[in-house]
This record gives structure tokens, C-alpha cells and sequence, in this order.
């Protein structure tokens, strides 16, 4: 088979361009066409972006958009039967599941940042956070600058530990960071006072708060360690055939009002399985994004409306 | 395969600033090398104490040995691990617990002392196996020597047994070595850790696990030769073990 395939390839080569005129599909969406189906990557634990449903069934804002996408693709490509494949990833498996060609859209929270787009290449964002933490009211820490001296806790291996790490020597406040394994953990470790503090994504910590069991025991702080960074749907680098159909398709969800409509059912209404309310308007910042959407991994170009 | 390989990563500065991604790797090599020389030293000296108590002529003395191995291993480690940190704390007094919650390096004390009395279970079985493998004689000859039962144990029966069991005490410090990885489930940033770190920072998942597993081999060959040598040099001719 493979042979063949390259023997086909040799033959191409042999013959030259005859067929160039009539615009060949490359890439990603050469092999949505061949195959007749799309993979898309999905988490099963990021409220409210991709998680499981109460059916087992990968539900969640990111996966409405990236539905938006298959849609988008389905049109591009004039298919009248796109088959949807569901792939389940974890942060350590997506780099290599996208690389190996598995899943072809990773729908999820990831952060678009300027380093990690020499791997991968990101879509419009479609949603900004800032670094805070999460403390218990009867710790009453109010500000950063309350947490000196103090245990604090952050998920290992993400931006959020770098930036406390940072804030901890920028501002001399000598607070003892430990690294938890996953965000779960972290937040235990407040539960149980291990830590009095737990810095991440904010957007992360109101999900894990609505979800704890006495979510009116936590506060998140005010202040931030970080500027609003962007959350990005992830595709393969250097393919821009198919990144131009998915940043076509994630723009004209946003700039029509649609992607306000998913936001509020997402992150201002009851969502399954519990019927949490994470009961987060929608930032300054984002609505700028959606009225111009972008795919920058820089939190300055996010200006507030 | 779409990937960037970029095995020049190594030499760029780390985001933690601590020096570059090699700096961070070898700073989790370091705190593996600590954590398991620790456990084994556990391991080592309870799983004697234990594999010894298994052996003895007294009921209770063999009955507590089979009840503790019994319990930890029976267990995974990865739970033995998390409820050493999450569950005992809860399980003492408020303030013996909030104590035990706020030491400094706890996950790493925890990860050294759990991972050691699990490996100790291991050593304790095999020790009294290597004791039991010895001829009945050899026992009875020391008791009719006047030897106390200590003396036997210390003269007669332990370096023997020891000198038995060595390799299949290699392999349990390899195991101890590799079972530090679990650690990370307790947040100890030991190799494991600190390649997913890695992995996390610069999306490089696959240069990061592969020095992530040229140093566990390294490691894991230099202690192969050391104790192949340690056994060379205690070998006695003439003894089961010798040559």
C-alpha cells in the first residue's frame, strides 16, 4: 500500500503539473476529503469548555465552536457526509496526538502563546483569562501582598505557577510555591488547608468553586498576576489551507453575535451534568475580541471595549 | 508526522528562570536520586527488621511480619501515596494535623517514607526467603554452638541470606528508583515532573521525555554495575552464592 502510495507520488513527480491548475487540496483537508471524516480532540475535565456530560458525550463552549468549524469544513470542501470523530486527549497527549495526525481540531482551554506557536498553530481565541487565586473567606486574604509567607499552590507545568514564581521574587514576598499535579489537586490542597492560596486561570477556579461543595466558603481575588490571556482552538502548523477555512468559520461565529449567544449558555446559564451557573459576564476585553476576532498569542493586542 | 523537532530546546532559558530546560531536568534528576536513596534506605532496614521478625520462632513476632507486608503490598503505591498525604493528615487531631500539612518539603518526605515502606514489604519477602532458603542445619548448628538467637541471626543466617538475595535486591532498587516517578500524584517535581513541565512550557513532548529516559537508563545502568560489583566483592567461595 504504501508502495503504491509512492509510486503514485513518483508518478505525479514524472508527469509533472498537469493537474495543477485545478487548485489541489493539501494538507488537513486533503485528508478530510479522502477519509470522509474529522477528528477533533476533546477534554474531559475542562468546565466549561470541553468535558463530559452526564452521557459520557464531549460537551462544552469549545466544542459548540469547534462544531461551527466541522460545519465551515463540510461546506469548504462540498461534502455532503463529514463523519465527526471524538478523541479524548489530556495535556500531555495533545502535542503528539496533533503531530501524529489523530486528531485534526484540539478543542479545549488551551493558552496561545508566542512559544508554544512554534509547535502548533492556534485559531481566533475565543476566550481570555488572567491569573488569580482562590483562598477560603476565613483565611481573608485580600490582596497578593497578603500571601507573604504563606503556602501557595499551582498546577505544575502550567503558565500560571511561572507567573507566581515571578511575582514571588519581582515583589520579595517569600511565599513557599508548591506545584500540585492537576487542578483538582490544587484546589484539595486548599480544602484542606496544605495551601492557603490556589493560583490559576480564573475562569478555571469558578468552575472548580461551583463544583466544590460549599462553593460559598471561596473567594477569587480581585487582583491578578497576569494580563488576560488568550484560550485558543489548536490546529497543525503550517497548513494554511485549512487554517484559513477555521479562522473563516471562527470569525463569522463571532462577529455575527453567535459566539455572544454560545458564551451566555455557557458561562451564564445552568450547564450539565450538576447544573452548575459559573455566572461570568463576559469580559471587555473578550466582547473587543468577538467584534475583531484575532489569533494573537500577545495578551497587549486584547484591548477592552 | 507534522513536528518541529528542536533538540536545541535543552539549551534554551526555562520560563521558571532557573537556567535553561537541561537545568530543570537535572534539577528533578536530583530530587529522584534523593527520594529513592532514601526509600531504599527505608526499605533496606525496615524490610529487614520485618523479613527477619517473619522468620523468628515467635507466633506474634511472625504474625505481626505477615500482617505488614500483607498490608503494604496489597495496596498500589499510587494510593498507599495519596493517602499518606491527603488522609492521614485529616484522619490525626486538628492540630497534629495542620502541623503534619504545614512542614516544608512534605512531598517529599511523604514520597521518600511511602515509597520506602512499600518497598520494604517487597524486602521483607524476600529476605525471609533467602533465610528459609538456608539448610535447617545451619540454624540448629548455631543454637548448639550457644550461640543466642541474635547472635545466630547476626553471624550465622544473615550474611548468608544476604549474600543470596542480592540480585533479586537489585532489581527492588531499580524498582524503588523507577517507583519515584509516582511522586508526582503528591506534586514532587522529580524527573517525571519536571519533563511534563518541560512539555507544558515549550510543547517539545518529544525531546523532553526522550532525556527524560536517557537519564532514568543512565541511572538505572550505573546502580546495575555497582552491584554487580558489590556482589563480586562479597561473594565467599564455596557458599551457596559464591563461586
Amino acid at each position: 500500500m504504501k508502495r503504491l502510495k509512492l509510486l503514485g507520488f513518483a508518478l505525479v513527480a514524472a508527469f509533472g503539473v498537469s493537474q495543477a491548475g485545478a487548485q489541489e487540496l493539501t494538507g488537513t483537508l486533503k485528508n478530510i476529503k479522502d477519509t470522509g471524516a474529522i477528528t477533533l480532540g476533546f477534554r474531559d475535565s475542562s468546565i466549561p469548555f470541553s468535558y463530559l456530560d452526564d452521557n459520557q458525550k464531549p460537551v462544552g463552549f469549545a466544542m459548540d465552536i469547534c462544531y461551527k468549524i466541522v460545519d465551515a469544513v463540510k461546506k469548504e470542501l462540498k461534502l455532503d457526509k463529514l463523519e465527526v470523530k471524538l478523541n479524548p486527549v489530556t495535556s500531555a497527549t495533545r502535542i503528539p496526538l496533533m503531530a501524529n495526525g489523530t486528531i485534526d481540531l484540539e478543542c479545549g482551554s488551551t493558552t496561545n502563546n508566542a512559544e508554544r506557536q512554534k509547535q502548533v498553530s492556534f485559531t481566533n481565541t475565543h476566550f481570555l483569562t488572567a491569573s488569580r487565586y482562590v483562598s477560603k473567606k476565613s483565611n481573608t486574604i485580600n490582596a497578593i501582598d497578603d500571601l507573604k509567607g504563606k503556602t501557595v499552590v499551582s498546577t505544575a507545568g502550567t503558565t500560571n505557577i511561572k507567573q507566581l514564581t515571578e511575582a514571588n521574587v519581582a515583589r520579595n514576598l517569600n511565599i513557599n510555591i508548591v506545584p500540585a499535579k492537576d487542578h483538582a489537586e490544587a484546589f484539595l490542597m486548599v480544602e484542606t488547608d496544605r495551601a492557603v492560596a490556589f493560583v490559576m486561570d480564573d475562569i478555571l477556579l469558578a468552575s472548580l468553586v461551583a463544583g466544590s461543595k460549599s462553593p460559598g466558603d471561596y473567594v477569587i481575588s480581585k487582583d491578578a498576576f497576569s494580563k488576560p490571556e488568550p484560550y485558543g482552538i489548536m490546529l497543525r502548523k503550517d497548513d494554511a489551507a485549512f487554517k484559513k477555512v477555521v479562522d473563516a468559520a471562527t470569525a463569522a461565529v463571532y462577529t455575527s453575535g453567535e459566539g455572544q449567544k454560545m458564551y451566555d449558555k455557557w458561562f451564564m446559564a445552568k450547564i450539565p451534568p450538576k447544573g452548575l451557573n459559573l455566572n461570568t459576564p463576559i469580559s471587555g476585553e473578550l466582547k473587543h475580541e468577538f467584534a475583531k476576532p484575532s489569533d494573537s498569542p500577545d495578551p497587549d493586542s486584547y484591548k477592552a471595549m | 508526522m507534522n513536528y518541529h523537532w528542536n533538540w536545541g530546546i535543552f539549551f534554551e532559558p526555562n520560563p521558571m528562570g532557573t537556567g535553561s530546560y537541561l537545568d530543570l531536568l537535572l534539577s528533578g534528576l536530583v530530587l529522584t536520586l534523593k527520594t529513592a536513596l532514601l526509600a531504599w534506605i527505608i526499605a533496606l532496614v525496615t524490610g529487614s527488621i520485618v523479613g527477619v521478625m517473619r522468620t523468628l520462632p515467635s507466633k506474634s513476632a511472625s504474625w505481626f511480619g505477615f500482617a505488614y507486608v500483607e498490608f503494604f503490598r496489597n495496596m498500589p503505591l499510587l494510593v498507599q501515596l495519596f493517602l499518606w498525604f491527603f488522609v492521614l493528615p485529616e484522619l490525626l487531631p486538628r492540630t497534629a494535623g495542620l502541623w503534619l500539612k504545614q512542614l516544608p518539603n512534605a512531598p517529599f518526605w511523604t514520597a521518600a517514607i511511602g515509597i520506602g515502606l512499600f518497598m520494604s514489604a517487597r524486602v521483607a519477602v524476600q529476605l525471609q526467603a533467602g533465610i528459609s532458603s538456608l539448610p535447617r542445619g545451619q540454624r540448629q548448628a548455631a543454637t548448639a554452638l550457644g550461640l543466642t538467637t541474635v547472635q545466630a541471626y547476626r553471624y550465622v543466617l544473615l550474611p548468608m541470606a544476604y549474600r543470596i538475595i542480592l540480585p533479586p535486591l537489585t532489581s527492588e532498587f531499580l524498582a524503588t528508583i523507577k517507583n519515584t516517578a509516582v511522586a508526582i500524584t503528591i506534586g514532587l517535581m522529580e524527573l517525571t515532573g519536571e519533563a511534563r513541565s518541560m512539555e507544558e512550557f515549550s510543547f517539545q513532548v518529544f525531546e523532553a521525555f526522550t532525556a527524560a529516559t536517557v537519564l532514568y537508563l543512565l541511572i538505572n545502568a550505573v546502580v546495575v554495575t555497582a552491584m554487580r560489583f558489590v556482589e563480586r566483592h562479597v561473594a565467599i567461595p564455596g557458599y551457596i552464592s559464591g563461586k
